[in-house]
């Protein structure tokens, strides 16, 4: 039996969203392999929760008008990196999600969750930094569009007002056409652990293969929350492909990070990672685009 | 506090419960079903002993709402087996191979393998370890129960070759 207090069922997202002006205090549950979790650890016991769990306008993935990917909050792990729209246009994404924890974890955690809870260790937000996700939040006063760019406000804070729900995940076109990624995740085991460093990279090349024509990275766990680094994207772009340009890549993203020694490693230790994975992902990234160092 | 019914679909019969709406599906499935291979193990969904299949994908019934179970199809170790009680092939291999120690974790394995021995294809044996990286087992090193599954699922796709 789980320690909470009130159970709330809304049966659609208009009800959900009344209840989140009602109850303010109470958590939104998506997939619980977070919060349930913590009840039973007892940090959140006696909470009040509302089961968005049920909501099945808010699960699915599709292909919009507009060319963005649409990724609907409670699609699990398991869907996004089975899903053939995910693997055509992004399948970074699902390499980033199918490392979380088991398959039963990936059966019932959801996207949404992942970045929600606003842990800078989420495997799927630094794919969605370094694709420049666009979040659809709803509340009873309409829909606002926010860059997740400006998501994460601190540690387990994001910017959700009470009241407020997340409805959807935008992968915009001109984040993914043509744009070829690599996710690395670092971590002590191969399955059911939390990562100690990973970094995302995708990059666009020139006509020729001959130059980076964009740059985008990103990392989990180098500060306190999923950061993108702009002074690596910044030296790569307009570079030509070869050995430097991976030094200039690892050394932006140097200048970028803010790691903290914690007991899964140290900052030195955490530096390093940022170095050598920026590095191995920015190459893995550039030999799918089709590109050759010093080729 | 607040109770529910939950009408599912468990081991193949329609059921209804009276729950309290704190229950997980394994204190249902435990408490209402009388199903006690689906364990409390850590019940934090790290260690896989309470996996049951919903919908036919493997869940832990640990971190999952019993009203969440509202409308869906669950199987349990229990209704792998045929109406008289024979165990099914996977079983009886876990048996065969060694694969069973003290037992607790054997239910969970046997749960989370079922969608690779009903593949079309074979698994190779880190595919298997994929498939498992779910569950711990304390006892017996998991090459044992590897065995159990490759074997299951070799033997599986030839039956299915050989009609
Ligand atoms: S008892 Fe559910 S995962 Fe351990
Ligand atoms: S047989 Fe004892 S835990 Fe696996």
């Amino acid at each position: 039996m789980y320690n909470f207090k009130n159970l709330y069922e809304p049966t659609s997202v208009l009800e959900a969203l009344k209840l989140r002006k009602e109850h303010p205090e109470a958590l939104v549950l998506a997939g619980g392999s977070d919060i349930l979790i913590k009840i039973r650890e007892g940090k959140l016991a006696g909470c009040d929760l509302i089961s968005i769990y049920a909501l099945d306008e808010l699960r699915g993935i599709c292909l919009e008008d507009d060319g963005s990917l649409l990724i609907r909050p409670l699609a699990s792990f398991t869907d996004v990196t089975m899903h053939p729209l995910i693997k055509k246009y992004i399948p970074v994404l699902g390499e980033a999600v199918e490392q979380i924890g088991g398959p039963q974890i990936r059966n019932i955690g959801t996207i949404g969750g992942n970045i929600c809870n606003g842990v800078t260790s989420a495997d799927s937000a630094a794919t969605f930094k370094a694709y420049d996700a666009v979040l659809e939040i709803a509340s009873l006063d309409g829909t606002r569009i926010l860059p997740y760019a400006e998501f994460n406000i601190k540690p387990g804070l994001v910017d959700l007002q009470p009241g407020e729900i997340l409805t959807g995940i935008r992968i915009p076109q001109t984040s993914w056409e043509n744009t070829y990624g690599c996710f690395i995740k670092y971590a002590m085991r191969r399955a059911m652990d939390i990562a100690t460093l990973s970094c995302s990279a995708n990059v666009r090349l020139t006509k020729d293969k001959k130059k980076i024509e964009r740059l985008r990275i990103a990392y989990s766990v180098a500060a306190p929350t999923p950061i993108r680094s702009h002074t690596a994207e910044k030296s790569a772009n307009d570079h030509v492909i070869n050995e430097e340009l991976l030094n200039k890549v690892a050394e932006g993203a140097l200048a970028d990070v803010m790691p903290r020694t914690s007991w899964r490693a140290s900052k030195e230790f955490r530096l390093h990672l940022v170095e050598e994975l920026s590095r191995r992902a920015t190459r893995k990234a550039i030999e799918r685009a089709g590109g050759k160092i010093n080729g | 506090m607040a109770s529910r019914t939950v009408t599912c679909t468990i081991n193949g019969s329609k059921k209804e419960y009276v729950i309290d709406v704190r229950s997980s599906l394994s204190d249902m499935l435990r408490g209402k079903g009388g199903l006690d291979s689906v364990k409390h193990g850590c019940d934090v969904g790290e260690c896989g002993a309470c996996t049951v299949l919903i919908d036919g994908q493997p869940f832990n019934s640990c971190i999952y709402l019993a009203v969440w179970a509202e409308g869906k199809t669950i199987l349990t170790l229990e209704g792998l087996s045929d109406k008289k009680g024979t165990i099914s092939d996977i079983q009886q291999a876990f048996i065969d191979e060694g694969a069973v120690q003290c037992g607790f974790c054997t239910p969970g394995f046997i749960m989370a393998s079922i969608p690779i021995i009903t593949k079309e294809e074979p698994a190779s044996r880190d595919e298997i370890r994929k498939q498992v990286a779910g569950n711990l087992c304390r006892c017996t090193g998991y090459d044992k129960i590897i065995n159990a599954i490759e074997k299951t699922q070799h033997k599986r796709i030839e039956e299915k070759m050989a009609k």
